[in-house]
């Protein structure tokens, strides 16, 4: 019995159940990888709300055909940008991160604090399709709260960075810039209502 | 008076919910309230007691029941099938282990969509904030509409409108479920086939031709009290352009008595507007100036500025109220006095008498000794004293009261005149007489009705329904073309060839005029939801300029009016702030031609008779509400009914018609209560009707709330209560005389849902009170007899576990200000998506309000003489005898939302961790955790938690889904919910505070009770901050807790109230 409770359990935090790491197909098969690893586009060209809003902002077609008016514009592959902008119908794109209803996150705090991209969606500049990088189980946002001076990030400009890794002493730098930039203890970041209401 | 149970059971009617006669077995006690028994009680007590109900103050063994449970012996009502309960968790035990997996799958997938182009200014998450305003009859609340990606969700006041000075009033609070009602007509019809609107604009563009040779002779418009410019201009061009046209008016609620006492006063209509702020002293006539009429909203922030408290040097005004029966106004009253609507009329003539203006009134004796007290007040503060009139008194009462405020030398100072500011003032009932005779004598040959719902509120001698539909005799129609524009298929758009669906005014452009004449513009939030159409639309058909929009309407008329300048910046400027600038009415001189000695002698109350009045429901004002869950689930303010109206007696009366109330005892379903049915024969119609005993109404008056009973409105609000207007005929629009006769005890009972027998506290120190005689000399006075236990007596580590060091969230709820408007009832319901539950439900004690506004009476009893409170003399021990603590007791308000207690008793019972301390001092309730034990709620001494027993949400119907506000939680069957301090809003302005590295500034949180709060009785911040608004109020000493003696120190603390009575009074 107390075995078929932790199967249960186990099979529930498998990827299978919180969709880690599975890629899916879009209706554009966008690559981050081109656009970001090799293009070099900031992040914010695109997710324009992320410093200002709780939701970072898919772009709206518009933002496509900003480019793609020009580039590409013939490549059967995009056709369903261009349809999208003439025919002013949105694109439906799968939502890759997806967090339980009732957990409020906010964009806009993290990235203001200094919490980078990549610490939360991975190496995106590496991902042809984008997958979910981590669990987003409850028990992962904890860890983070309970001790965020491990994922501080000191520049600001570095929290877009990609290749972004953490110093050797970036205790002592996290400790630093929790202080610095008053981040709320963890008594506070780890009660209910920091996330759920 | 011989009791209920020893008659025959009570029978209930066919057509009403029966109680489930399981029930009834198991609890076969019955005991009807028995009001002599209540009154030999009060003589045998002493001192100050506060109490809700009359079954409390009565020591009822039932009462008593209910108090001791927070959940009603369940009824297993819910499991009316043969699977009883046991079975059922037995066999869901069985197929969910059967079943294994496959009830946990991974969560579907999910889309975004994004726009095309997204639009300037939006950010997707952030809401944005438009200026607008909601008509309401000569008014308009100016508001400021939160919009989540072009969903209006939540609507706030606009601080820089006059009428609304960033408060709201309940109504403005659910308009917002009224744009969202399903129910609502959604498309033109003609005898109730759908139609196109281009087929109505030529069908209306033909009747036009055709009016334009006869000059329009037949051609009519009825219409309610028109505010808006544009819709005036409208109807302007139509009289021009058809010169034997003609346009009449009918507003139900409204009285004419404002409209006609000032051409009595004056000789033309003047628009009168109060500033209470300026006055000392204040006299209300019967007049609810807090709670409804123009200005309500602005005139209650005004009032209560003058009874802010900040220390025990600080002065008051003095309210006054002379009222038939007991309204939001009359319940802060230092002093109030029951008398008949007829006995306000003799009041004031005796009052313009002692002023010395001529006439005379007839006042019973002790009526007369507090007319003269309150003359003496008057006197006292010449030029800084105010006298109103109620708007459902005679014209002759508001002349009266011109001319006393001209004699106090008032006007210019606590109040002023203006031209009118609805647009074409008349007198409402001639309108509507005259339009009724001129289609009976054939003179109507196409009528528009827009707006107004005459079937259902027209008086019932003229008929409506007559002269609209076929006609027997005549083998056809009175009138050959009806055209009906309202928000639902009515009463009315049956009998009517052409329904066109109107707009809510958040859909609609248009414009509106408040109580002081500021021009607001309406901006729409949405596109109409359905095929609806604006007023404007309609009159446009009839107009020389048929296809101007709303919108050009409304420029075209601003422009006219400024047309220097640029008035593309003029127009953003105005969209931005809600009014146009400049555009309240100045003060215009009215010079009195009124002599009080002039008029005749008025009628005289028979004390033998009865005074049946109609006011309008507080709750659905005059039915027009009726379809909006949340008003009707609303608990009045005084009586604290829900879902239904009821004849309204004073305890006094009902001793005499032998009417009583009873709680069945079952364990304690709280809020059901089985009231006597009474048929109610006057002016020459029958209505059938639950009676409802009132505290503090006057002797013999039986109050008869308009709104209810009707037979169209939708789901929601057909065949609720008993429909007032089928008893009220022309010549008795506001109060009809008959003698007691005329009520008969049905011998039927009926249950009503009354709140005021929920959520009962039991302890000491929940409302405290004095005077401000008592606050001078005892400052400390709240806390008399308080027992305040040592910190360390407490199984709670603390501080030691929580130092709250930056933020310690705190409420201070001003009693002092609070009059029961119930505002900020319906604007938490709305912020946090409250669900409605349905009478039932509210009869098991299951709403679901997070914040509830308890009334109490009070009054201060003693066995041995001066007899109870303002009573005078001994008590005699006979059962008539006039008994303050009955027929006038003082009555407070006590809003209670969760408490947030730091030694919350809810938390350490909570066995799963859903509810739970954070580090600022919130209780969270973690829905996601809750599994339904409930022992939370048990535990909880305030009563605040509420559980959603069934899945009170609708999460089928697509409208309420766009309602929502996005940052809360829909909750589902099987959790509890409560109060959180808007910990969406507290979780927005700290992270905005966060990103700039700040601390949360005073004032960024503000709740949404806070918000809608029209007298700041609600102050919320950081108790940490010794300079927050509330730090200083919990630093006063009128700061208490409610039973503190339970140590466990709630961050919602009370000030306590204090009334400021006139001495000369009290002695008496």
């Amino acid at each position: 019995m107390g075995f078929a409770v932790l199967a249960v359990l186990a099979a529930a935090r498998s990827p299978y159940m919180t969709r880690q790491n599975i890629t899916r197909e879009q209706p554009v098969q966008f690559s981050h990888k081109h656009h970001v690893g090799d293009d070099g586009i900031d992040c914010r060209y695109c997710h324009t709300s992320v410093e200002t809003s709780a939701f970072a902002g898919i772009p709206p077609t518009k933002t496509c055909m900003n480019c793609h008016s020009v580039l590409f514009n013939n490549a059967a592959y995009l056709e369903p940008v261009r349809e999208s902008y003439r025919d002013d119908k949105s694109i439906q794109w799968v939502k890759i991160h997806r967090l339980a209803d009732f957990a409020y996150f906010n964009h806009s705090i993290h990235v203001n604090k200094g919490v980078g991209c990549s610490t939360c969606h991975g190496h995106v500049d590496e991902m042809p399709l984008v997958f979910q990088a981590n669990t987003l189980l409850m028990q992962w946002c904890v860890d983070c709260h309970r001790s965020p001076e491990a994922v501080l990030r000191e520049k600001p400009e570095d929290v877009y960075n990609m290749d972004w890794t953490a110093p050797p002493n970036q205790e002592e730098i996290g400790k630093r810039l929790a202080k610095e930039r008053q981040i709320r203890t963890t008594a506070e970041l780890t009660s209910c209502s920091t996330c759920h209401r | 008076m011989k009791r209920m149970s020893d008659q025959a059971p009570a029978k209930h009617k066919e057509d009403r919910p029966a109680p489930d006669d399981h029930l009834d077995q198991a609890s076969p006690t019955h005991r009807p309230l028995d009001l002599p028994a209540v009154r030999a009680q009060l003589q045998s007590k002493t001192g100050k007691q506060y109490w809700r109900t009359l079954e409390e103050l009565a020591g009822d063994p039932n009462f008593e029941e209910l108090l001791h449970r927070e959940f009603p012996r369940q009824a297993p009502s819910e499991w009316d099938d043969a699977v009883d309960r046991r079975d059922f968790l037995r066999l869901m035990a069985a197929s969910l282990a059967l079943a294994g997996l496959s009830g946990c799958g991974r969560a579907p997938e999910q889309y975004i969509v994004p726009y095309v182009k997204q639009p300037d200014g939006v950010v997707p998450g952030n809401p944005q904030f438009y200026a607008t305003a909601m008509p309401f009859g000569a008014d308009a609340i100016g508001l400021l509409v939160e919009s989540h990606e072009g969903r209006p969700t939540k609507v706030e006041g606009n601080p820089d409108h006059p009428s609304s000075l960033g408060s709201t009033n309940a109504f403005a609070q659910a308009s917002i479920l009224s744009l969202y009602d399903p129910d609502r007509a959604q498309t033109v019809t003609k005898a109730g086939e759908i139609q196109t609107w281009s087929q109505f604009l030529d069908a209306a563009q033909a009747l036009a031709a055709t009016f334009r040779s006869t000059r329009g002779e037949g051609l009519r418009i009825l219409t309610g009290i028109i505010n808006s410019p544009i819709l005036a201009a409208d109807l302007q061009t139509i009289l021009t352009l058809y010169p034997s046209a003609k346009w009449h008016q009918w507003e139900p609620a409204v009285g004419d008595g404002t409209r006609e006492g000032a051409k009595l006063a004056f000789g033309s209509y003047v628009n009168t507007v109060y500033r209470p702020e300026n006055a000392d002293v204040i006299l209300s006539l019967d007049s609810d100036f807090l709670a409804s009429g123009p200005g309500n909203v602005r005139y209650m922030r005004d009032f209560y500025k003058r009874r802010k408290l900040n220390g025990p040097g600080d002065a008051m005004n003095r309210l006054y109220v002379v009222e038939p029966t007991p309204s939001v106004t009359g319940s802060s009253a230092d002093h109030r006095l029951p008398l008949r609507s007829a006995d306000v009329e003799q009041f004031a003539r005796a009052l313009a008498a002692k002023l010395g203006l001529g006439g005379s009134g007839k006042l019973a004796p002790d009526a007369d000794k507090w007319l003269d007290a309150v003359v003496k007040d008057l006197k006292k503060y010449p030029r800084r004293t105010l006298v109103l009139a109620g708007e459902q008194q005679s014209a002759e009462v508001h002349a009266l009261v011109h001319a006393v405020n001209n004699a106090l030398g008032n006007v210019g100072i606590t109040l002023y005149y203006t031209e009118p500011a609805e647009a074409h003032p008349v007198n409402h009932l001639d309108s509507l007489r005259e339009l009724c005779v001129d289609i009976d004598h054939g003179k109507v040959s196409a009528l528009l009705i827009l707006g107004v719902n005459p079937v259902y509120t027209a008086p019932h001698d003229f008929d409506f329904a007559a002269k609209l539909r076929f006609d027997e005799k005549r083998k056809g129609k009175r009138i050959e073309t009806v055209i009906y524009v309202s928000p639902h298929f009515d009463e009315t758009a049956q009998y009517c060839d052409w329904h066109v669906a109107e707009s809510h005014y958040l859909e609609a452009w248009g414009d509106a005029r408040a109580f002081d004449g500021t021009v607001s513009v309406v901006q729409p939030l949405i596109a109409p939801l359905y095929r609806t159409h604006s007023l404007h639309d309609v009159l446009a058909a009839f107009t020389d300029k048929p296809g101007l929009s709303a919108y050009d309407a409304v420029r075209d008329r601003l422009k006219a009016a400024n047309p220097s300048g640029d008035f593309e910046k003029f127009w953003r400027k105005t969209l931005n702030d809600g009014v146009v600038a400049g555009t309240a009415f100045p003060a215009m001189n009215a010079s009195l031609k009124f002599n009080p000695a002039s008029l005749s002698p008025a009628k005289e109350s028979s004390s033998g008779e009865l005074e049946f009045l109609f006011r309008p429901d507080p709750s659905i004002y005059d039915g027009r509400f009726a379809n909006n869950g949340w008003l009707q689930e609303l608990p009045k303010p005084v009586t604290k009914l829900t879902w239904d109206n009821a004849a309204l007696v004073s305890p006094k009366t009902a001793q005499d018609l032998k009417v009583t109330h009873s709680i069945p005892s079952r364990g304690g379903e709280h809020g059901q209560i089985l009231s006597d049915v009474v048929d109610i024969s006057i002016s020459g119609s029958k209505v059938t009707a639950a009676a409802w005993i009132l505290p503090g109404q006057a002797e013999g008056v039986v109050v008869l709330p308009l709104g209810y009973g009707r037979k169209k409105a939708g789901y929601t609000g057909t065949n609720k209560g008993f429909n007032a207007y089928a008893v009220r005929a022309s010549n008795a629009l506001w109060a009809a005389n008959a003698p007691s006769s005329v009520i008969r005890k049905t011998g039927d009972d009926y249950p009503l849902a009354c709140t005021q027998y929920h959520f009962n506290m039991e302890g000491r120190h929940i409302l405290v009170s004095g005077t401000l005689d008592e606050y001078h000399n005892n400052p400390n006075f709240a806390h008399e007899h308080e027992e305040l236990p040592p910190r360390e007596l407490s199984l709670y580590k603390g501080e030691a576990e929580f130092p709250y060091a930056r933020n310690k969230w705190a409420m201070a709820i001003d009693l002092n200000s609070c009059n029961g408007c119930n505002a900020c009832v319906i604007a938490c319901q709305a912020e946090n998506n409250i669900a409605v539950v349905g009478k039932d439900q509210v009869m098991r004690g299951r709403e679901m309000h997070w914040i509830r506004i308890d009334r109490y009476y009070t009054s201060t009893l003693s066995a041995t003489g001066p007899g109870g409170g303002l009573a005078s003399g001994k008590s005699t021990g006979d059962p008539s005898e006039y008994q303050p603590a009955l027929d006038n007791p003082d009555t407070f308000f006590q809003p209670v939302p969760c408490q947030q207690c730091e030694n919350a008793p809810c938390e350490q019972v909570c066995p799963v961790g859903a509810t739970v301390h954070s580090a600022e001092g919130l209780n969270d309730m973690v829905y996601q955790r809750c599994v339904g034990t409930r022992y939370c709620s048990n535990n909880c001494p305030y009563k605040v938690r509420r559980f959603n027993f069934l899945r009170f949400q609708d999460w089928e119907t697509p409208q309420f889904k766009l309602m929502r506000n996005p940052e809360v939680t829909v909750r589902s069957r099987g959790v509890m919910e409560k109060c959180s301090y808007c910990v969406q809003r507290i979780d927005k302005a700290r992270i905005d505070a966060d990103k700039k590295d700040q601390p949360v500034p005073d004032g960024a949180i503000i709740t949404a009770c806070e918000q809608a709060c029209p007298s700041q009785a609600i102050v919320f911040g950081n108790a940490n901050d010794p300079n927050s608004r509330v730090a200083k109020l919990r630093t006063q000493q009128r700061n208490y807790q409610i039973m503190p003696e339970l140590n466990s120190r709630p961050r919602t603390t009370y000030l306590a109230a204090v009334r400021n009575p006139n001495p000369e009074l009290e002695n008496a």
